[in-house]
C-alpha cells in the first residue's frame, strides 16, 4: 500500500458540513431568484397561457406586447397613457431631489466634522434624532406649512421633503467619512489659505467620491422606492411611479391582466437594480488610501 | 526680536486649561526642537503657533506682528506634518503650487518657486505624478517642497519623520539640516519624541513633560546638564542609571552615599547647596562608567551583555542593584565575570531624591 506523502495544496474533501452548506446557498439563492422569475416568465405571456398556470414555465409564445402595454397604454385611474408618465415623473423628482440632498450632507457633514462649529456635537446629535423618529408624525406639520406656503402639491415640495429627509442621513454618512480623514489634510488647507469652500470642493470634495456613490445609491434607490411622500406631497400632475404602479395594479375592470402588472412592476424596479448593478465596482474603492500613510 | 514669541499663552479644551501662561521664544534663523512624550502638549504648542488651535489667553507674535486673531495663511508660516497630508487627488505640482493659488500668485512665479523647491529636493522627476504613486519618503519630501514654495520665514514640523522607517529617517533628518543651512534665516520649529532628531538638529531642545517646559538649552545641555530628572531620564539611550542614596559631608567636603557605593564630590558643580544627610538621587550615563582594574566601585558581576556593534552595553549588578554600561563594541565579556567600575564626579548629576530637580 502506497501511503501519500503530505505536500503542496491541501486536498479538498467533500464533507458533510460541506454539503449542507451548500445546500443552504442553494435555497436561499432560489427563494430570492425564484419570483423575479415567475415576474419574468409571467410577462412575457399572453394572458391565454397565463390561465393554463404553469407559473413558472418559459412562454410558448414569448410576447413583449405586455410591456409595451404596461408602459404606454396601462390605465392607471381614468387615464390610460401607461407608466412612462410616473417613470418621469419619478425623474424629474429624483434627478434634483438626490442631487440636493448629497450636496446638502456633504457640506452638513464637513461643517460638523472639520471646522468645529460651535455646538456642533448638540446639532449634530438632534438631527440624528430627527433620522428616529417615524416620519408619519411629520406627515400632517408639513401639509399645513406646504398649504400656508402656497407650494403643496407640486414638484418643488416633494423635492423639499425628500431632501429634508434625506439630511439625517446623508449629514451621517459625510460626517463620519470627513471624521476618518486625517485632521492634518484640512490643517495643511488652512495653511496653504484655503477657506471654507476653497477646501470643501478643491480638496474634500475630490476626495469624497466613494461616499458620493454610496450616497447615491441610498438616496436613489430610497426616492426611487418611495410612495407616501409622492402620494401625500407631489400633487396629482407628478405621482411618482410607484403611485401610479399601485393605481395601475388596482384599476382593473374584467380580468386582472397579470402580465401588465407584472411587466409594470418590472419597469418600475428597473432604475435601483440598474444602480445596483452599475455602482458595484466604486464601493469597494478607498480613494483616501496612499494619500496618507506610506 | 525674536523670531517667534508665545507670550503667556493657555489653551482651553473643553474640560481642561493647558499652559496655563506659557511663555518661549524662538530667535531668527534658529533650530528649535520641541521633544518630550506623546501627550506633553508639544504639538498643542505648535499648532497654537500655527493658529490651527485658538488659545484662551495671551498673544503669539511671529515676525515682530502681532499674530494671535490671524488664520494660518496670514501668519507667514509654513508647516509639515507626520502623515505628509498631500491633497490626494492633486499631482505632486498642484499639491505643491495650491497655496500659491490660493494667495492669487502670478502664474510664471508659481512655476519658478515649484521648479526651485524641486530641484532643492530632487524631486523634479515626480512633479506630475500623484501621491498614492510615490513612496514614503518621497511624499514627505514632496510635503516639504510644499512647505519650501510658501517662502514663509518660520517652518513648523510636526513629527514629520515618525512614519518613515529607520533608514530613510536618518536620511531625511540629515536633509532637513542640510536645508536650514542653505535657508539661512529660516526659523525652524521642530516636534518630535524622538531623542535622537532632538539631539542631532537643534540648536535647543525644549523638553516638556504634562504642558509644562521642563528645560530649554542646547543639545550639549540637555544631554550633560539636565534640570531634573525627568529630562535626565528622557534624553539618553540607554537611560541614564539613577541611584538612590544621601549626601554625607566628612569634612574633606560632601560625598555621595549609597550602602557599599561612595562617590567623594570634589569635582561636581553644585547649582545649590546640598544640605547635610539630604536624600539625593545620583544619575551617570552608562558611558560615563568605566570598567577598571582598581576602581571606586569594586565587586560588581557581568548579568547581560548587550553587543551593538560599535559599542557595547554591559548590564552588571552587586548587592545595591543593577547598571548599565556602555564600553567599546570590542570588549568580550561574558555574564558571571566579575568587574570594578570607576565613575568621575564631574560627569554625574545629583537630583534631590524629593524634587526631582537638578542639585
Amino acid at each position: 500500500m502506497t501511503t501519500v506523502i503530505p505536500q503542496g495544496s491541501r486536498p479538498r474533501r467533500l464533507t458533510a458540513g460541506r454539503i449542507g452548506i451548500y445546500a443552504f446557498l442553494i435555497t436561499a439563492a432560489l427563494f430570492f431568484t425564484l419570483p423575479l422569475w415567475i415576474m419574468i416568465v409571467t410577462s412575457l405571456k399572453p394572458m391565454d397561457e397565463i390561465r393554463l398556470g404553469n407559473i413558472l414555465a418559459w412562454p410558448a409564445n414569448l410576447t413583449f406586447d405586455a410591456w409595451v402595454k404596461a408602459w404606454s397604454s396601462a390605465c392607471t385611474g381614468l387615464e390610460c397613457n401607461g407608466i412612462s408618465v410616473g417613470f418621469w415623473n419619478s425623474v424629474r423628482i429624483l434627478i434634483p431631489s438626490v442631487i440636493l440632498s448629497i450636496a446638502a450632507g456633504a457640506i452638513n457633514g464637513y461643517a460638523l466634522s472639520l471646522w468645529r462649529v460651535r455646538g456642533a456635537n448638540l446639532l449634530f446629535g438632534i438631527l440624528l434624532l430627527g433620522a428616529f423618529i417615524p416620519y408619519q408624525v411629520f406627515l400632517y406639520p408639513l401639509v399645513r406649512i406646504f398649504s400656508t406656503t402656497g407650494i403643496y402639491n407640486s414638484l418643488l415640495c416633494i423635492i423639499i421633503v425628500h431632501v429634508i429627509f434625506g439630511l439625517p442621513t446623508m449629514t451621517l454618512l459625510f460626517r463620519n467619512y470627513y471624521t476618518g480623514l486625517p485632521i492634518e489634510l484640512f490643517k495643511a488647507a488652512r495653511i496653504d489659505g484655503g477657506g471654507f469652500w476653497t477646501i470643501f470642493f478643491r480638496v474634500m470634495l475630490p476626495m469624497s467620491t466613494p461616499m458620493i456613490v454610496v450616497a447615491a445609491i441610498l438616496q436613489v434607490t430610497g426616492i426611487w422606492n418611495d410612495f407616501i411622500f409622492g402620494l401625500t406631497f407631489a400633487g396629482r400632475e407628478n405621482l411618482p411611479m410607484t403611485v401610479q404602479l399601485n393605481n395601475i395594479v388596482h384599476s382593473t375592470q374584467g380580468e386582472r391582466a397579470y402580465n401588465v402588472d407584472m411587466a409594470a412592476t418590472m419597469l418600475a424596479a428597473l432604475v435601483p437594480l440598474v444602480v445596483y448593478f452599475v455602482s458595484g465596482r466604486w464601493f469597494v474603492r478607498g480613494i483616501a488610501a496612499g494619500a496618507v500613510k506610506g | 526680536m525674536s523670531a517667534v514669541s508665545v507670550r503667556d499663552i493657555s489653551v482651553a479644551f473643553e474640560t481642561v486649561r493647558v499652559f496655563n501662561g506659557l511663555s518661549l521664544d524662538f530667535e531668527a534663523g534658529e533650530f528649535i526642537v520641541l521633544l518630550g512624550p506623546s501627550g506633553c502638549g508639544k504639538s498643542t504648542l505648535l499648532n497654537a503657533i500655527a493658529g490651527l488651535m485658538d488659545i484662551s489667553e495671551g498673544q503669539i507674535w511671529i515676525g515682530g506682528q502681532n499674530v494671535t486673531w490671524e488664520e494660518p495663511k496670514d501668519r507667514g508660516i509654513a508647516m509639515v506634518f507626520q502623515s505628509y497630508a498631500l491633497y490626494p487627488r492633486m499631482s505632486v505640482r498642484e499639491n505643491m503650487s495650491f497655496g500659491l493659488k490660493m494667495a492669487k500668485t502670478p502664474k510664471p512665479e508659481i512655476e519658478k518657486r515649484v521648479k526651485q523647491a524641486a530641484e532643492l529636493l530632487q524631486i523634479t522627476h515626480l512633479l506630475d505624478r500623484r501621491p498614492d504613486q510615490l513612496s514614503g519618503g518621497q511624499r514627505q519630501r514632496v510635503a516639504i517642497g510644499r512647505a519650501l514654495v510658501r517662502d514663509a520665514a518660520v517652518f513648523l514640523f510636526d513629527e514629520p519623520l515618525s512614519n518613515l522607517d529607520a533608514q530613510l529617517r536618518n536620511e531625511l533628518r540629515v536633509e532637513i539640516k542640510r536645508l536650514h543651512a542653505r535657508l539661512g534665516k529660516t526659523t525652524m520649529i521642530y516636534v518630535t519624541h524622538d531623542q535622537i532628531e532632538a539631539m542631532t538638529l537643534a540648536d535647543r531642545i525644549v523638553v516638556m513633560k504634562d504642558q509644562l517646559i521642563q528645560q530649554v538649552g542646547s543639545p550639549s545641555e540637555i544631554y550633560h546638564r539636565p534640570a531634573n530628572m525627568f529630562v535626565a531620564g528622557f534624553v539618553g539611550s540607554p537611560q541614564m542609571n539613577f541611584i538612590k542614596g544621601r549626601i554625607e559631608d566628612t569634612g574633606s567636603g560632601p560625598i555621595f552615599v549609597s550602602g557599599q557605593r561612595r562617590l567623594p564630590l570634589h569635582g561636581y558643580t553644585f547649582t545649590s547647596t546640598p544640605t547635610s544627610n539630604q536624600d539625593v538621587v545620583l544619575g551617570v550615563r552608562p558611558e560615563h562608567l568605566r570598567i577598571v582594574e582598581l576602581g571606586a566601585w569594586p565587586e560588581f558581576s557581568v548579568d547581560v551583555v548587550e553587543p551593538m556593534g560599535a559599542d557595547t552595553v554591559i548590564w552588571c549588578r552587586d548587592r545595591e542593584g543593577s547598571l548599565q554600561v556602555r564600553t567599546s563594541g570590542d570588549i568580550r565579556l561574558s555574564p558571571g565575570e566579575q568587574l570594578n567600575l570607576g565613575i568621575d564626579a564631574a560627569q554625574v548629576s545629583l537630583f534631590a531624591a524629593d524634587s526631582g530637580e537638578r542639585l
